[in-house]
């Protein structure tokens, strides 16, 4: 009997590739379901989730939270900036008071890398990574992965580059576990100083031509420049980042192939990615916006199946 | 453990063909009829019925689905396996249509309970009837009772009914398994 093998999903680098294959059969009927007219289903009818969110976000918040009331689960939403954590509480004591109110399952985004892993010890509920810091967004990769498996059939074999601020990116390595546990080879490309130094230890291919890594791959996952984390300056300007790693129509056109283009989001135009590139047949950005609700389900679908 | 055999491949397909006669008899040329055999176990029996009765109405082309109920279950989170979604696959709309279920066995009710919440999902049919091969009678949990049947069985607490169809097991076989205690 299939099972999905932990309790939470804090990141791809502790679940099988059986659990990864599970949730994409899953989230397949999950994506029928969303395309009914009908888009509900009862099964987390008696759970209640809170989205506890210590950072912004705009896609993953409303994505999870779809993806609960799509299966029928009652919703709680926190965000740090207007709560009591600008008053001194700590983590697990704000986690433990929103839990003393009966709440089953916990979708958490924090900048601290590793904060998911220090929760799950000291509380019951479930708890589900939405992005912790730099570390790891499981539910980004997750979707990512799906959407390369809808467009090209399969993960295994297929060549996919991850263009940008490697860095400060939690989805570039999340993305990297996942795609290499489905087979896939993993190649990041950006400027020296956007790529951690023993990367290649992880069984990553480096590259800082851009051109050449394009040349090289299936599929470009591109990245926003993450400014937000960046404390000093890692180049010198976005405009000498753009003509050197941004991805426009006259060099997707100067291939010899057809790439298929994806990015997280949320997308700085004119910067990693023109708006031409961004809107052109080749990106399946929104595809992947759409596949994140139906991995989101599947994911919260099987943990919740467990008890 | 022992086992009863209680139909064989001939008589299996005997009681396909006498099943497929009544759905005719009631629903004559399926002009408004849909066939949804029910996911995971169903469907090998729907598939058949669906074929038997197009090769019976002369190759009519005949509305078929199959439903997975996964997501209706009442036992979520109460049972000790995961519950893992099957394939859906209803491509019409089933408002106003006359809808035949199909499952292999009929025991507790429950999944034909959820499969009524599952089937309003896709909207309001006209009529809904439940066709079974193995009725297990005075076991039911709820107030449901099939239209057409394949062979009423009486069976205890500790035994099973167990459908073994060619497509999966190399052979046609329905047994029932008594566990001693």
């Amino acid at each position: 009997m299939k099972k999905f093998s932990q309790r939470h999903l804090l990141g791809i680098k502790e679940i099988t590739t059986d659990d990864i294959e599970l949730v994409f059969e899953t989230a397949d009927n999950f994506k029928t379901v969303i395309n009914r007219p009908i888009k509900k289903v009862p099964s987390l009818r008696d759970i209640t989730v809170a989205n506890i969110f210590f950072e912004n976000s705009t896609r993953t918040r409303i994505s999870f939270e779809l993806a609960q009331k799509r299966l029928s689960a009652d919703v709680v939403n926190f965000s740090a900036s207007s709560s009591s954590v600008t008053k001194g509480e700590t983590l697990v004591d704000t986690v433990k008071n929103i839990l003393a109110m009966k709440v089953d399952m916990v979708v958490m985004r924090h900048p601290a890398p590793g904060a998911h892993i220090f929760l799950s010890k000291h509380i019951d509920a479930q708890i589900i990574n939405a992005g912790d810091g730099t570390h790891e967004h499981p539910t980004q990769a997750l979707l990512d992965a799906f959407s390369i498996r809808e467009k090209l059939g399969s993960v295994k074999g297929k060549k996919i580059a991850i263009v940008g601020d490697i860095t400060h990116s939690r989805v570039a390595l999340s993305n990297i576990f996942c795609l290499q546990k489905l087979g896939a080879e993993v190649m990041v490309c950006g400027p020296t100083t956007l790529i951690p130094k023993y990367i290649s230890s992880l069984g990553v291919k480096v590259e800082h031509d851009l051109m050449k890594a394009l040349n090289w791959c299936d599929v470009a996952n591109m990245l926003r420049i993450q400014l937000e984390r960046q404390d000093i300056k890692y180049f010198p300007s976005l405009r000498e980042y753009s003509m050197l790693y941004g991805l426009d129509k006259k060099r997707l056109d100067s291939l010899d192939k057809e790439i298929v283009i994806m990015h997280p989001g949320p997308i700085n135009r004119g910067v990693e990615i023109t708006s031409d590139v961004a809107d052109s047949k080749h990106s399946i950005i929104l595809n992947q916006v759409e596949n994140g609700v139906a991995v989101r389900m599947a994911v919260m679908y099987l943990l919740a199946g467990q008890n | 453990m022992t086992s009863k055999k209680i139909i064989e491949e001939k008589q299996l397909e005997i009681i396909i063909d006498r099943l497929c006669y009544e759905l005719i008899e009631k629903h004559s040329d399926f002009s408004n009829t849909a066939i949804i055999g029910l996911q995971p176990r169903g469907i090998f029996l729907s598939r058949r019925i669906h074929q038997r009765i197009s090769t019976i109405l002369k190759n009519k082309k005949i509305l078929y689905g199959e439903l997975d109920i996964a997501f209706y279950r009442d036992d979520f989170r109460r049972g000790h396996e995961q519950i893992i979604p099957s394939e859906m696959k209803i491509d019409f709309t089933v408002q106003d249509k006359n809808i035949v279920i199909i499952d292999d066995v009929l025991f507790t009710g429950r999944t034909i309970r959820a499969a009524l919440d599952a089937l309003t999902d896709f909207g309001r049919p006209s009529k809904v009837e439940l066709l079974v091969l193995i009725d297990r009678q005075y076991s039911r949990h709820l107030p449901i009772q099939p239209d057409y049947v394949g062979l009423r069985v009486d069976t205890g607490v500790n035994e099973k009914v167990k459908v073994e169809w060619k497509e999966k097991a190399k052979h046609d076989l329905v047994h029932i398994i008594t566990e001693l205690k």
